[in-house]
C-alpha cells in the first residue's frame, strides 16, 4: 500500500541559509513517527512545509496520493494534514469548546453538530471540566492538549505534533503519552518533534532523525538509540 | 438589549439555573424595544426626538463597524468612506433619475460593500495597525476625490428636494417620527444581522481570526476569504446609515458624511461600549452623544474640537482601564455578583 505521506528530496532555503537539505522519508496510515534532532535541525521547518506554512524550495510532499508541495495551510487542513504549535495558540478569548467548535466546523458548520463534536472530542482528550473555561486562562499543559482537541476535531487523517510535552512535568508527559496512544488506535498518523526522548521511544514506530538539515538515520526506536552517527550528533564526536 | 450578545458564553455553561437568566433577558430586551417603539410618544418635544434619532444613527453605524472591527478584529478608521458612498449614491440616483431613495440606499449599500471588497484585497495583506492606517489613507483619499469633483458637487455639497414625498419618497417634512421610526428599524435590522453571524460559523470563525490567525489557518480558515465577507457585511450596513443621514438632512457634503471624525466616532461608539459585543456599540452611543451633547451645551459655539479631545481622552482610558468597554465591565460585575449566589457556575469561573 502506498504511504499516506511521502517527502522526496525536500529542501527549504532561506536566502543562503538551507534549513531542510534533500530530506525523503514516509508515514504509513496509522504509524507514529518521532522527528528528533538537536536544536537548529530544521524539525519545525519541515513541520511547515508539511502544513503547508512553507513552500518547499526544492522536492516534493505527497499527500494520499496527491501532491501538495505549494498548498496553503488551510488547503493542507482540507485535506487531512492537522497541526499543533511549538508555542501555544489557542483562541485565547474563547472558551475550550469555542476552540474545538472551530476545528470543528472544517466537517460541518452547523453550529450545534459542532458543539456536540467539540464536547465529545474534549472528553477524549480529558478536558470536559475545563470546556466552559476561557482558554487564554487555562495552564499550558491543558491548553496543549486543547490544541490537540482543536486539531483532532478537523478529522485529521496525519497529526503535525510540535513539542506538545516541552515544559511538561513527569505525569503530565505520562498523560500525553497514554494520549498519543489513544490517538494512534483512532488511526490517524502521528508525526511528532519532540525533545523528551523517554517519551518519544516507547510509542514511536519509527524515529527520523535530522541534524544540520539533513536526515542522518531513520529506523525503529532501538536501532536509533543505538545508531553511532545519531550519538555523534547528540554527544558531540 | 444585551441577550444575544451572551448566547454564545450561556450555551456553553452547565445547564441549571440559566432558563430563568434567559427569560429575564428576553424580557429586558422586549422591554427596551417596546420603550424605543413608545418614544415618540414620550419626549417633549422635536429636539428631543432628534436627540434619540443621532443615538440610534450612530448606533447602526456602530453596529455595522462592529462586524469587521469587533468580531473579525480588524480595526478600520476609514468607515465613513462607506457611510459617504451610501449617501452620495442614492443622493445622486434621486438627482440624476428620480430614483426612490430606498433603491438608492440598497444601491448604495451594494457599491460601498464592491469598493471594501476592492480596498479589502490588498489591505487584509496589511496586519493589525498597518491595517487601520491603510483605512484612515483611503478614507482621507476618498474625501479628497469627492470634495474636488464637481460632478458630485465638489465643496459645495449636494442638496435634496425640499418637498414632502411621504414613504417611497423618504422625505417628511411636518414630523420627524417617521425618521425615528425608520432609523429605528435599520438599528434592529443591523442588530439582527450581526446577531446571526454572531451565532453561526461565520461568528466562531471571525472570532478566531482575531485571536490568532495563523491557528485559524490550521483548522482550515481562509483569512482572506472571511475577513472580505466581514468587510462586505459591515460596509454594506454603514452605507445604508449614509443614506439615512442624506434624506434626513436633505444636503450631504463630504465633512458631514466622509470626515474623519465620523469614521473615528463610528469606531469609538463600538469600542466604548464593548467590541465585539451585539449591545456594546449601542451602549456606546448613547453614552458618547450624551457627552456630546453636555459639552455642546457647557461651551457652545466656542467648544468646537471639544469632543475631538473627549474621544482622544475615552480611547485612551478605554484602552489602559478597560479594553473590552462597558459591557466588558459589567459582565465582570455581574459575574462577581451572581458567582457566589449560584456554586454550580463557578466550576467554569475558577482561575
Amino acid at each position: 500500500m502506498a504511504p499516506l505521506l511521502d517527502i522526496r528530496g525536500l529542501c527549504k532555503r532561506f536566502g543562503g541559509l538551507s534549513a531542510n537539505e534533500d530530506i525523503s522519508f514516509t508515514v504509513g496510515r496509522g504509524e507514529i513517527v518521532g522527528l528528533i534532532g538537536p536544536n537548529g535541525a530544521g524539525k519545525t521547518t519541515l513541520f511547515n512545509c508539511m502544513a503547508g506554512y512553507f513552500s518547499p524550495s526544492a522536492g516534493t510532499i505527497e499527500f494520499a496520493g496527491e501532491h501538495i508541495s505549494h498548498l496553503s495551510p488551510e488547503g493542507a487542513a482540507k485535506r487531512g494534514i492537522a497541526r499543533t504549535f511549538q508555542i501555544v495558540r489557542t483562541f485565547s478569548s474563547m472558551t475550550a469548546c469555542e476552540n474545538v467548535m472551530v476545528g470543528a466546523m472544517l466537517r460541518n458548520r452547523r453550529v450545534a453538530a459542532a458543539r456536540q463534536l467539540a464536547l465529545e472530542t474534549l472528553a477524549f482528550v480529558g478536558l470536559s471540566a475545563r470546556a466552559t473555561s476561557v482558554a487564554g486562562t487555562m495552564t499550558v499543559a491543558e491548553q496543549r492538549r486543547l490544541e490537540i482537541a482543536r486539531a483532532l476535531a478537523t478529522g485529521p487523517q496525519l497529526l503535525l505534533l510540535d513539542e506538545v510535552m516541552a515544559g511538561l512535568n513527569l505525569a503530565e508527559v505520562r498523560e500525553a503519552v497514554e494520549l498519543i496512544r489513544r490517538i494512534r488506535d483512532r488511526d490517524v498518523a502521528c508525526v511528532i518533534v519532540e525533545h523528551v526522548m523517554e517519551a518519544i521511544m516507547p510509542i514511536a514506530h519509527r524515529v527520523v532523525v535530522l541534524d544540520a538539515g539533513r536526515k542522518i538515520a531513520d529506523g525503529p526506536p532501538q536501532a536509533i538509540a543505538r545508531d553511532p552517527a545519531v550519538l555523534a550528533a547528540y554527544l558531540g564526536e | 438589549m444585551s441577550t444575544p450578545a451572551s448566547t454564545v458564553t450561556r450555551e456553553n455553561l452547565p445547564r441549571g439555573g440559566e432558563p430563568a437568566r434567559a427569560t429575564a433577558k428576553r424580557v429586558a430586551v422586549l422591554a427596551v424595544l417596546a420603550g424605543a417603539v413608545a418614544l415618540p410618544w414620550l419626549v417633549a418635544n422635536r429636539s428631543q426626538l432628534n436627540y434619540a434619532i443621532l443615538v440610534l444613527m450612530i448606533a447602526q453605524a456602530g453596529v455595522a463597524w462592529n462586524i469587521l472591527g469587533g468580531y473579525a478584529g480588524q480595526v478600520s478608521l476609514g468607515h465613513a468612506a462607506f457611510y459617504g458612498i451610501g449617501a452620495y449614491t442614492s443622493t445622486k440616483l434621486l438627482l440624476l433619475f428620480g430614483l426612490s431613495p430606498w433603491l438608492g440606499m440598497l444601491a448604495g449599500g451594494l457599491l460601498a460593500a464592491l469598493f471594501a471588497l476592492a480596498i479589502g484585497w490588498p489591505c487584509f495583506r496589511l496586519k493589525g495597525h498597518y491595517f487601520a492606517m491603510a483605512t484612515i489613507a483611503i478614507a482621507e483619499i476618498l474625501q479628497i476625490v469627492v470634495t474636488n469633483w464637481d460632478w458630485l458637487g465638489g465643496a459645495v455639497g449636494l442638496s435634496l428636494p425640499l418637498t414632502e414625498a411621504g414613504w417611497w419618497g423618504f422625505v417628511f417634512n411636518k414630523s420627524k417620527v417617521p425618521y425615528y421610526y425608520i432609523v429605528l428599524a435599520l438599528l434592529v435590522m443591523t442588530m439582527g444581522v450581526s446577531w446571526l453571524i454572531e451565532r453561526s460559523y461565520l461568528g466562531y470563525y471571525f472570532r478566531a481570526i482575531k485571536d490568532e490567525p495563523d491557528a485559524a489557518r490550521s483548522v482550515g480558515v481562509d483569512l482572506q476569504r472571511y475577513k472580505l465577507i466581514a468587510i462586505a457585511a459591515s460596509s454594506f450596513l454603514t452605507a445604508l446609515g449614509g443614506t439615512f443621514y442624506a434624506q434626513k438632512e436633505l444636503f450631504i457634503d463630504t465633512g458631514s458624511t466622509m470626515a474623519t471624525s465620523l469614521s473615528i466616532k463610528i469606531a469609538l461608539v463600538a469600542i466604548l461600549g464593548g467590541v465585539g459585543t451585539l449591545s456594546g456599540p449601542v451602549i456606546g452611543a448613547l453614552i458618547l452623544t450624551a457627552i456630546e451633547e453636555t459639552t455642546r451645551a457647557m461651551f457652545g459655539g466656542t467648544g468646537r474640537g471639544t469632543d475631538l479631545i473627549i474621544y482622544a481622552l475615552l480611547i485612551i482610558g478605554i484602552a489602559v482601564f478597560y479594553p473590552s468597554g462597558v459591557v466588558g465591565w459589567w459582565r465582570d460585575l455581574e459575574k462577581r455578583w451572581l458567582a457566589p449566589r449560584q456554586p454550580h457556575r463557578a466550576g467554569g469561573n475558577i482561575r
